[in-house]
């Protein structure tokens, strides 16, 4: 690059901001499109059961109702939706038709899909279909799973879907030699993204030209597109996939879900547009949730505090089918157990278990998330049982820059491994204790002031991100030197488009204001893109663009070369773009190039980028309620390099708080008939403004990753990864003097209570015993 | 969540409204402000034929403070009893309540006769209703009558008000001025339903507590009085053994139910601590 | 039936169902799409719009009823193409990013820094803690209203009406 970066790294107000505050975006359901019909989802109100029979004969009769669908109207096969990402031939065996024919699985699974004049009269059409299911027993969780005695898929004889292991070293080997170690049964609830904006369909055939379009796509719209032209035995280029705006993603959004055929299946049928806008309550049902795993660590330490292994298993409960994306959790369950420390031996098998509820899928962090909790609450309980002091342990087995590259454990059964690229683990640590002020803080911890114990805790992570296997950008230049960006990536309301200019903007050289427009994620952007997923799209889409910037900048010195008759290395492009330069030569770009100059560039990356941090808490908890306030937060990350901190700043505070509704508000809650009780925003309860005023976040660019000319690492999910950890620790060090130590979340009053509770009745029976 | 299809009507008196509910008994439903009626027609867990707005009936949306107590009528909404500073001292107990109900937005249409009839076990003006004696006018076919709040509520969702029947009218006994009083509420965050609240008074005689009222919601099916705590404290000087002691009657003998949002063990305990709580602030003055 | 309302200073008249709410109205009707809705069920906020002058949920209200109420919107919040100053500042302290709940918030906003131009934090988190906000962890949209204060002072007097 020629100049030293005028916007990168600058907190460039956001370019989408201007539309959005305005009350101008255009989000799936604002787009207007005149004779669309509209669509509503007939689904199970049962969680288990086999089909007798589904009567639409009544929902058909019912005025302005074009079409009542069952799955005998989707041809002799019922198309499914297929895995993603890590699939294994059992994961496969227990995908989701797009509507239940036989057996239904869990209480929201699609039945019938219903298409009417209005969303309301489609709604009423709905109401007058009739299922009638044969219930069978439902599988709630581990246990039940694992029993066996009742299947998800009678053609399996097992529940468990998959397995995952992560290894290095020889685990076995160090537990047994380790003078101490520890094991402990850990728990995080079922719970999802939630974005405030529900899930969106649009989906246009025009029987002419014989082509789809489908709006209202979102992270992965290349793969949806391809898996939909399958399913609809269409050629991948007769479909189009249009990304609008997001009301926000968090990994659940945009993978390929049963009404993303639907909605295209009716709209071809009918010769009608038809458009599908998901409801709250459906929205709990029926879009993926996450996180819900049992885990039984064990940590093997020297009496000093060296960690010297890890090893464990645990069983994530994905739901009813195996979605595009459920594996991603377990998958890092498996891999991430030792996160930013050394730990030389590692042995972790984690099983994917079927169940009678909502499928699961990927959410901010997956796995990363739980299995932080589980390892830095078990750090803590070592501490307390060796004597030793929580920084203090942490901070000796923090990996270090001498160490870097860091080999990563293998993953069964697919091989993977990878590495952690670079950073030192102690400097955001080290930070992080500064920034609450732990020394400061130490004679808090367990105090009782005013009729509440406070807790301080400290935990670390990294974060994955980058993920490949590349991604791509076509850069367009008009005679005005106006460029328009298109980029593979998607966007979810993270800043894209803005962060995207200022790479774009820099690496050619001009003001950001002659960066004309942002587009992103469609399929009518690139040939070919992979999506907003794993803290990747900042990164692999800046590459892109980046080497977009330099391909057309190539080109365009090589024809003014031509033309001049002088050597490449003499051109200079100025005036922004906008004329070329050799000596005292100069012609205006348009003269040279006519009227548009567009160059295309792929990033590829084998390796993936690890940002890491350090985040701490106090709080302070109400013995008698079981309330906890979190008085204070602190997050400290190093990303390689800062593309723009104000939205990097957004991505941490959001993931914070997203963090801390998972540590304490939010869970999706079954009963035994697997009925979800919380398909609402007054039961499931997300963080409000009044919640946690007093969180920070510090951004650093200590250690830019070698894998990518910009050095930049992801940071979308980081400031969510330690929260869980962070927090129970907290709340373990408030109650200490009363032997409180939480293993599961979140951390509700009533669960808080109840733990106090318990430990109270545990000591009275020592007591008794003892006498 | 599109509504059900209903027909709608706005009358101008309440002889018309009372008139048409009695036309659709069973069948049509009044609406004011619809916080607490419009979430029900979104989720389809009533299906009216009629609605019945009374956005257009005079008369009812006055607070009268007088001698004999505060007067709210039905249509008056939460932001009115916010903002009516008479309501500071003439009825403290009760301006303090409303300001927990739901959010800003929700108080700005959200009216105490729609609270009243919805019935919800967790919320406010009800459990104040019951702990303060108040009354409930209404207005039917036959004649006007008033149902004491100890008689109104029966459970979740449920009042004593007849299918042809309008509140009019909330009615409050008169608050003397040097009356003690505490309001306390745990929800797991501000605006979200309670999982107990509870409110209390009592005057002071000879500097023993004398005509202890205590009220809890959000822990039973229906507001309750915890009438075997207000006993062992009447006549009592509210001291820290006086208030251990209630605190423990409080939760041996509340009505608690075990829901998505805690256990009924845990509310026992909650209300022994918000009523600990209470009297401690209260005996504070 | 027949309902006019006065909708960002204009008169407009609607024939809607009795059972649509006063949000699918404005977005369907009158194809003013920035009213955004999240739950239907009037808890996230998303929705709200300023009514006779008060925030209030747009999904929680039938269109019927608010036969004759003046309406404003996010689209009648700054005058004109430009951005008004609590616009302003929430662009300025990244108060938002997929901006779903922007509208809502900027309505609840605008309606409390109208009636209260002196709000302190705790008050600002109070009245906006009925709009949810799943992106940004809140902190720049409390900033933005602490920033937007000024814009909103009245020199003389506290009375609005």
């Amino acid at each position: 690059m020629s100049r030293p970066d005028a916007y990168i790294g600058k907190p460039i107000e956001r370019l989408e901001d201007l539309r959005f505050l305005r009350g101008r975006g255009q989000y799936v359901d604002d787009l207007e499109c005149a004779g669309a019909l509209h669509a509503v989802v007939v689904r199970s109100a049962v969680a288990h059961g086999r089909i007798r029979s589904i009567d639409t004969a009544a929902a058909r009769t019912l005025p302005g109702v074009h079409a009542v669908f069952t799955a005998t109207d989707l041809g002799a096969k019922v198309p499914v939706i297929p895995v993603r990402s890590e699939s294994q031939p059992s994961l496969d065996q227990a995908v989701q038709p797009v509507l239940a024919h036989g057996k239904v699985r869990y209480v929201g699974e699609p039945v019938a899909f219903v298409v009417a004049e209005t969303a309301a009269l489609a709604e009423d059409a709905a109401d007058a279909v009739t299922v009638d299911i044969d219930p069978l027993r439902a599988v709630i969780d581990r246990a039940g799973a694992e029993a066996g005695d009742v299947l998800l898929f009678e053609h399996s004889a097992t529940n468990t879907a998959g397995r995952f292991t992560g290894v290095r070293g020889d685990a076995a080997k160090a537990f047994a030699a380790a003078p101490y170690v520890r094991r402990e049964r850990f728990r995080v609830q079922r719970y999802a993204p939630v974005p405030l904006e529900t899930r969106g369909l649009l989906a246009r055939w025009d029987a002419h030209a014989e082509r789809l379009t489908l709006a209202g796509a979102a992270k992965v719209p290349f793969w949806v597109r391809s898996v939909l032209a399958a399913m609809m035995a269409l050629p991948e280029q007769c479909v189009d996939v249009i990304e609008t705006d997001i009301g926000g993603g968090f990994g659940a959004r945009g993978e390929f879900f049963p009404e993303d055929f639907l909605v295209a299946f009716a709209a071809r049928r009918l010769g009608r547009p038809v458009k599908w806008i998901e409801d709250r309550r459906e929205h709990f049902l029926s879009t993926a949730h996450a996180r819900e795993v049992d885990c039984e660590l064990e940590i093997a330490c020297r009496r000093d505090g060296v960690i010297l292994a890890l090893r464990g298993q645990a069983w994530t409960n994905a739901g009813a089918y195996i979605r595009p994306n459920v594996a991603s959790a377990p998958r890092n369950i498996a891999q991430m157990g030792a996160g930013p420390y050394r730990i030389a031996d590692l042995h972790m098998e984690v099983s994917v278990l079927l169940s009678n509820k909502t499928p699961t899928g990927s959410y901010r962090g997956p796995g990363r998330f739980e299995i932080d909790f589980c390892r830095e609450r078990l750090i803590d309980l070592a501490c307390a049982d060796l004597g030793l002091d929580r920084a203090e342990m942490r901070r000796r087995n923090l990996l270090t820059d001498a160490e870097m590259p860091h080999a990563l454990p293998i993953v069964l059964p697919h091989g993977k491994g990878g590495e952690l690229d670079s950073g030192d683990y102690r400097v955001t640590f080290d930070r992080c204790l500064a920034e609450i002020r732990w020394d400061e803080k130490a004679s808090l911890q367990g105090r009782l002031i005013d009729g509440r114990y406070h807790g301080l805790a400290i935990g670390c992570y990294v974060e994955g991100g980058a993920i490949g296997p590349r991604e791509n950008a076509r850069l367009v230049l008009d005679s005005e030197g106006m460029v328009t960006v298109y980029v593979g990536t998607s966007a979810l309301g993270q800043g894209q488009e803005t962060v995207f200019a200022q790479i774009a903007a820099d690496a050619l050289g001009i003001p950001i204001e002659h960066v004309k427009d942002v587009f992103h994620g469609s399929t009518t952007c690139v040939e070919e893109g992979f999506g907003s997923f794993g803290s990747r799209a900042s990164v692999m889409g800046g590459c892109a663009i980046a080497a977009a910037a330099e391909k057309l900048k190539d080109s365009i010195r090589e024809a003014a070369a031509a033309r001049f008759g002088c050597p490449v290395s003499a051109i200079e492009i100025i005036e922004g773009m906008r004329a070329v330069r050799a000596g005292e030569l100069q012609l205006p770009l348009h003269e040279l190039a006519g009227r548009e100059l567009a160059a295309e560039g792929t990033f590829a990356a084998e390796k993936r980028t690890y940002s890491y941090g350090a985040h701490a808490a106090h709080v302070a908890v109400d013995p008698r309620t079981g309330q906890v306030e979190v008085l204070e937060y602190v997050a400290v990350e190093d990303v390689g390099r800062i593309l723009n901190p104000s939205t990097l700043h957004g991505q941490a505070l959001g993931a914070i708080v997203q963090g801390l509704g998972g540590s304490l508000l939010e869970e999706l809650i079954y009963d035994e008939h697997g009925q979800l009780l919380t398909a609402s925003l007054a039961s499931y309860l997300l963080p409000s403004m009044d919640d946690y005023p007093d969180i920070r976040a510090v951004a650093l660019e200590l250690y830019p990753s070698p894998l990518n000319p910009l050095g930049a690492k992801g940071g979308g999910e980081g400031g969510i990864i330690p929260v869980g950890g962070v927090i129970a620790n907290a709340v373990a060090c408030a109650l200490g003097d009363l032997g409180v130590q939480p293993f599961e979340l979140p951390l509700s009053p009533p669960r808080v209570w109840q733990l106090i509770e318990d430990a109270r009745g545990s000591r009275r029976q020592a007591q008794r015993t003892a006498r | 969540m599109k509504l059900p299809s209903f027909d709608y009507a706005a009358p101008s008196t309440l002889q018309e409204a009372v008139s048409l509910l009695g036309a659709h008994a069973g069948s049509a439903l009044a609406i004011a402000g619809g916080q607490s009626l419009l979430p029900m027609l979104a989720y389809r867990l009533v299906a009216p034929s009629l609605l019945i707005d009374l956005r257009r009936v005079p008369g009812l949306d006055a607070i009268s403070v007088t001698d004999e107590g505060v007067c709210l009528g039905s249509k008056v909404r939460w932001c009115d009893v916010e903002s009516d500073a008479r309501l500071r001292t003439a009825h403290p107990l009760l301006a303090q309540a409303v300001t927990h109900v739901g959010h800003s937005s929700i108080r700005n249409r959200g009216t105490v006769g729609g609270s009243l009839a919805h019935a919800d076990p967790a919320a406010e003006l009800p459990g104040i209703a019951l702990t303060c004696d108040a009354q409930i006018a209404v207005a039917g076919a036959l004649c006007p009558r008033t149902i004491r709040a100890e008689d109104f509520f029966l459970g979740p969702m449920t009042t004593a008000l007849a299918s042809d029947e309008l509140i009019v009218e909330l009615r409050f006994p008169a608050w003397p001025a040097a009356r003690r009083w505490a309001f306390e509420e745990l929800a797991r965050q501000r605006g979200a339903f309670a999982i107990a609240g509870l409110a209390l008074y009592y005057d002071l005689r000879d500097a023993a507590a004398a005509n202890v009222h205590i009220g809890v919601f959000g822990a039973g099916p229906r507001p309750q009085r915890i009438t075997q705590a207000e006993a062992a404290l009447n006549g009592r000087v509210i001291d820290e053994q006086a208030i251990a002691a209630a605190a423990r009657t409080a939760s041996a003998t509340v009505e608690a139910i075990d829901d998505v949002n805690a256990s009924a063990a845990y509310r026992r305990s909650l209300v022994g601590t918000l009523l600990e709580r209470a009297l401690t602030r209260a005996a504070q003055g | 039936m027949r309902t006019t309302l006065h909708v960002n200073g204009k008169l407009v008249e609607v024939d809607v169902e009795p059972r649509l709410t006063l949000a699918d109205c404005l977005r369907h009707e009158l194809r003013l799409t920035g009213t955004h809705v999240g739950c239907e069920h009037g808890v996230c906020g998303a929705c709200t719009i300023i009514v006779d002058g008060q925030a209030v949920r747009s999904c929680l209200v039938l269109a019927v009823q608010a036969d004759g109420a003046s309406i404003q919107t996010v689209e009648g919040l700054a005058g004109g193409d430009a951005l008004g100053p609590l616009q302003t500042a929430f662009r300025r302290h990244h108060g938002l990013q997929c901006g779903f709940c922007t509208p809502g918030m900027l309505m609840t906003a605008h309606a409390l820094l109208q009636a209260e131009p002196e709000a302190s934090e705790a008050r600002i988190r109070e009245v906006l803690s009925g709009n949810l906000c799943r992106c940004t962890g809140y902190v720049g949209i409390v900033k933005a209203l602490l920033d937007a204060r000024s814009a909103y002072a009245r020199p003389h007097t506290r009375e609005a009406r």
